[in-house]
C-alpha cells in the first residue's frame, strides 16, 4: 500500500480510520461537516474493503482511500476528486456527477455505470459491465475491460487501453467506445467505426487526463448502428 | 342451392377455445406479425377483493358508530432503519407513474391531490420533475434500472427512496416509452435521442442478486445518511420468496404490485399472462413476514387492481399496511371519459377515441401517446385538455371516498383504527378466492388447501 506523507497544512487534512471508526461516521462528516469546515483533503486509513466508502459527496474535497474498497465507492460523487491506492469492487464512481475518481488498482464489476458525468480512470483491469448504462461519463481504463461492458450506453465516452471482452456495447445509444486492444465480440447494434480527428482529438485529451501514454492512433471506435432505436417487428427479435 | 334452408338454421356455435377475442387475436398476429402493445392492466376476469366479504358487528361482534366515532387512519411506513419515516393521514397513497408515460400537469395534479389528502406520490421511470417536487409534500423517489434521470440531487430531496424490481404489469419485463411520447424534454431527462423507442432494461446494472441488493441499499442509505425510509418493489410471481429477500435486503418497506396492475406500455402477453393476481400475492407476502416475524416492522403497501374503499378495507384486513393506486387515479381525473374540460365547457372526445381505434370505456391506449382526454400524452396541445387544478380536485373527491368507506367497513366491523382489520374479519365467495386468500369459504370453515380437504 502506498503511504501518503502530508506536508500540507494540517488543519486541512482530516483522517478517518476505519479500524475504529465507522463508513457511516465517514460519509455523516462528508455530507454535513465538510462545507465550510476548511478541509481540503480527507484521508481514509484501514479501508479494509468497506462497502460504500465516501458516497454522495456534493463539494469539492480530495479524498485519498489508503487500501481497498468494497462496492459503491465514490457512489454519486459530485464536484470531489477520489483516489483509492488499491482495489474497488462491483460499482465504483456509479451514478457518478461529476469529479474525477481514480483507481490505482483493478476494479470489479459495473465500473462507472450510469455515470452521467465527471472522469473515472482505472489505471487496473475492470471486469464484467464496465461502462454499464452510462449517460455522459468519461471512463478510462488503462487495462482490459470485461464482458457485456458499455450494455445500453447512452453517453459519454470508454476509453481502453487494453483489451475488450465479450458482447462490447450491446444495445448502445450515444456513447462511444475506444479500444486500443483486442475486442472479443461486438454486442447487438454496436459496429467499428473509423477514427476521426475528432476522435482522435478526444482520446487525446482522455488519456491526458488519465496520464497514459498510449498514442491515439492505437484505438478503434466503436458506436451504435443505431438499428435498435425504433422496435423493428421484421427483426425477428433475433440480435 | 339457396343460403339458408328453412328446416337446417344456420350453425351459430361458438367455440370457449375460439371465441371472439381469440380469433381477433390470430387474425391480427396474421396481419401484422407482431405482438400487440398496450397500457393498462389485465382485463381478464381474475380471483379479487371482489370475492371477499365482510362479517362485521353481530351479536358476537360489537361495532363502532357509523361515521362519528373516531377511526384512525395514520399510516407510518418505514420504522425499521429510516431516521425519518413516513407518515401519511391515509393508508392510500398514489402509485409510482412517470413524467413521460404521464404529462407533467399530470404529475402536478398528482401531487397537489397528495398534499392536500395527507398522502404520498411516486415518481416514476424518467426521473423527478420539480413540478411533482414542489407540488407533492411527500414525495417516493424511484431507483429503477434504467436510472433515467437518477440523481443524487433528486435523491437528496426525496422523503424516502423506492428500488423498483419489477411491476406487476409486466414483472421481469422492462419497460418501453415509444418513440411519439419522447420528446426533447422526455429525451432529456432520460440522456437520449428524441423520438427512439426507448427501452427500459428489465435488471438493474449495478446489483445482480438480494446480498448485493442489500449492499446497493446500504449505499443509498450513506447517501442520505439513514434518514430516509428505503421501499423494495417487486411484481407478484414468486412472492412469498421475494418479499423474504426484500426483508433479507434491508427494506425498510415492501411494495408488492399484483398482475392487475397497470402500465404505459407492455406486451399484452406480459399484462394478461405473466404474474399473479394481487390476492394471491398479498396473502404469501403477509405469511413471508409473518414467518419472519416482521409484521409491523417492514411495512407492506400492495398494489394492482385496488379501485374502492372496500378493496382498500380488504386488503388492510388481509395484512397489508397501506396500498398504492395507479389506474383508478388516472380513471378519477378522466382517463375512458367521453369528455374532456375546458374553457368552461365539455368538449366531446369520442372522435379522437376512434382515430386511435378505440372508444371511451375500452381504451389502452396510453403507448400512443395521443390520449383523448390528456392524461398519458407528451403532447403539447393534448396535454392541455387537463386542467391540474381541476384533476387535483377530482382525486381528492376519489380518495376522500374511499377513505370515508374503509372508516365505516372498519367501524362496522368495531374497530377504531384502519389497521385493526383483520383477517378474521373476512370470508370469501368463491373457491379460488378462499385458496388464494387463506380464508374460509362463506358460511363453512373450509380454507381449501389447508387442513384434510
Amino acid at each position: 500500500m502506498e503511504s501518503v506523507t502530508a506536508d500540507r497544512a494540517a488543519v486541512a487534512t482530516r483522517r478517518f480510520d476505519l479500524a475504529h471508526g465507522t463508513v457511516r461516521d465517514l460519509n455523516h462528516f462528508l455530507h454535513r461537516e465538510l462545507p465550510g469546515s476548511g478541509v481540503t483533503r480527507v484521508d481514509v486509513e484501514n479501508p479494509g474493503g468497506r462497502h460504500a466508502i465516501a458516497v454522495g459527496i456534493d463539494h469539492p474535497v480530495d479524498v485519498e482511500v489508503l487500501g481497498h474498497g468494497g462496492y459503491y465507492l465514490a457512489g454519486m460523487n459530485k464536484h470531489a476528486n477520489i483516489t483509492v491506492h488499491g482495489n474497488v469492487g462491483w460499482g465504483v464512481a456509479e451514478n457518478m456527477m461529476s469529479g474525477t475518481v481514480r483507481v490505482k488498482g483493478f476494479a470489479s464489476e459495473a465500473a462507472g455505470a450510469t455515470g452521467h458525468g465527471g472522469t473515472l480512470i482505472i489505471e487496473g483491469d475492470a471486469s464484467l459491465r464496465c461502462g454499464i448504462s452510462m449517460k455522459g461519463i468519461d471512463i478510462v481504463v488503462g487495462g482490459s475491460i470485461g464482458n457485456y461492458s458499455a450494455f445500453m450506453a447512452q453517453a459519454g465516452r470508454l476509453v481502453v487501453c487494453g483489451d475488450a471482452g465479450d458482447a462490447l456495447g450491446d444495445s448502445l445509444y450515444e456513447a462511444v467506445i475506444y479500444v486500443r486492444g483486442r475486442i472479443k465480440s461486438l454486442g447487438a447494434d454496436a459496429r467499428e467505426e473509423p477514427m476521426t480527428a475528432a476522435d482522435l482529438a478526444a482520446v487525446a485529451e482522455l488519456l491526458g487526463r488519465a496520464g497514459f501514454p498510449y498514442a491515439p492512433s492505437e484505438f478503434k471506435r466503436v458506436a451504435s448502428a443505431r438499428s435498435l432505436y425504433h422496435w423493428n417487428a421484421d427483426a425477428d427479435q433475433e440480435y | 342451392m339457396s343460403a339458408s334452408h328453412p328446416d337446417r338454421p344456420l350453425s351459430r356455435e361458438e367455440s370457449a377455445g375460439y371465441d371472439r377475442k381469440v380469433l381477433d387475436y390470430i387474425r391480427g398476429a396474421a396481419a401484422h406479425g407482431l405482438y400487440e402493445i398496450r397500457g393498462l392492466g389485465a382485463k381478464r376476469h381474475l380471483p379479487s377483493f371482489d370475492d371477499l366479504v365482510f362479517l362485521a358487528g353481530s351479536a358476537s361482534r360489537y361495532p363502532l358508530e357509523g361515521y362519528r366515532e373516531k377511526c384512525t387512519t395514520k399510516t407510518v411506513l418505514g420504522t425499521r432503519y429510516a431516521k425519518k419515516p413516513i407518515v401519511l393521514d391515509t393508508p392510500i397513497t398514489f402509485a409510482g407513474m412517470s413524467f413521460g408515460s404521464l404529462s407533467a400537469r399530470v404529475k402536478e395534479a398528482l401531487g397537489r391531490a397528495a398534499t392536500e389528502l395527507g398522502t404520498s406520490t411516486t415518481t416514476g421511470d424518467g426521473g423527478m420533475t420539480q413540478e411533482e417536487r414542489r407540488s407533492s409534500k411527500t414525495l417516493v423517489y424511484q431507483c429503477l434500472p434504467s436510472r433515467y434521470g437518477f440523481n443524487p440531487d433528486d435523491l437528496r430531496s426525496a422523503d424516502a427512496i423506492e428500488v423498483v424490481i419489477g411491476q406487476g404489469a409486466k414483472p421481469g419485463g422492462g419497460g418501453m416509452l415509444l418513440g411519439q411520447k419522447v420528446n426533447p424534454r422526455v429525451a432529456k431527462m432520460r440522456t437520449l435521442p428524441e423520438g427512439i423507442d426507448q427501452r427500459s432494461a428489465c435488471r438493474h446494472p449495478d446489483w445482480t442478486g438480494p446480498d448485493d441488493l442489500a449492499i446497493k441499499i446500504e449505499e443509498l442509505r450513506e447517501i442520505t445518511d439513514w434518514e430516509k425510509p428505503v421501499y423494495v418493489k417487486v411484481g407478484a410471481t414468486r412472492t412469498y420468496n421475494d418479499v423474504k429477500l426484500a426483508v433479507h435486503s434491508g427494506a425498510d418497506v415492501v411494495v408488492v404490485d399484483g398482475m392487475q396492475g397497470g402500465t404505459a406500455a407492455t406486451q399484452t402477453v406480459f399484462i394478461e399472462h405473466v404474474g399473479i393476481p394481487t390476492l394471491a400475492a398479498l396473502r404469501q407476502a403477509v405469511e413471508a413476514l409473518e414467518e419472519m416475524d416482521m409484521r409491523g416492522k417492514v411495512q407492506l403497501i400492495v398494489s394492482g387492481g385496488i379501485r374502492t374503499g372496500a378493496d382498500v378495507a380488504k386488503a388492510l384486513a388481509m395484512g397489508a399496511d397501506a396500498v398504492s393506486i395507479g389506474q383508478g387515479a388516472l380513471m378519477a381525473m378522466g382517463c375512458n371519459g367521453s369528455s374532456w374540460f375546458g374553457g368552461g365547457a365539455h368538449h366531446d372526445a369520442t372522435a379522437d377515441y376512434a382515430a386511435i381505434g378505440t372508444a371511451p370505456g375500452f381504451c389502452h391506449h396510453c403507448h400512443t401517446g395521443k390520449c383523448p382526454v390528456g392524461i398519458t400524452t407528451q403532447d403539447a396541445e393534448l396535454e392541455l385538455r387537463l386542467d391540474p387544478m381541476m384533476a387535483a380536485r377530482h382525486l381528492k373527491n376519489y380518495f376522500k371516498t374511499m377513505t370515508m368507506e374503509l372508516t365505516t367497513v372498519a367501524r362496522a366491523c368495531g374497530k377504531s383504527n384502519v389497521h385493526h382489520l383483520e383477517r378474521e374479519d373476512l370470508v370469501a365467495l368463491t373457491i379460488e378466492a378462499a385458496a388464494m386468500a387463506k380464508l374460509p369459504l362463506a358460511g363453512t370453515n373450509w380454507v381449501p388447501g389447508v387442513g384434510n380437504l
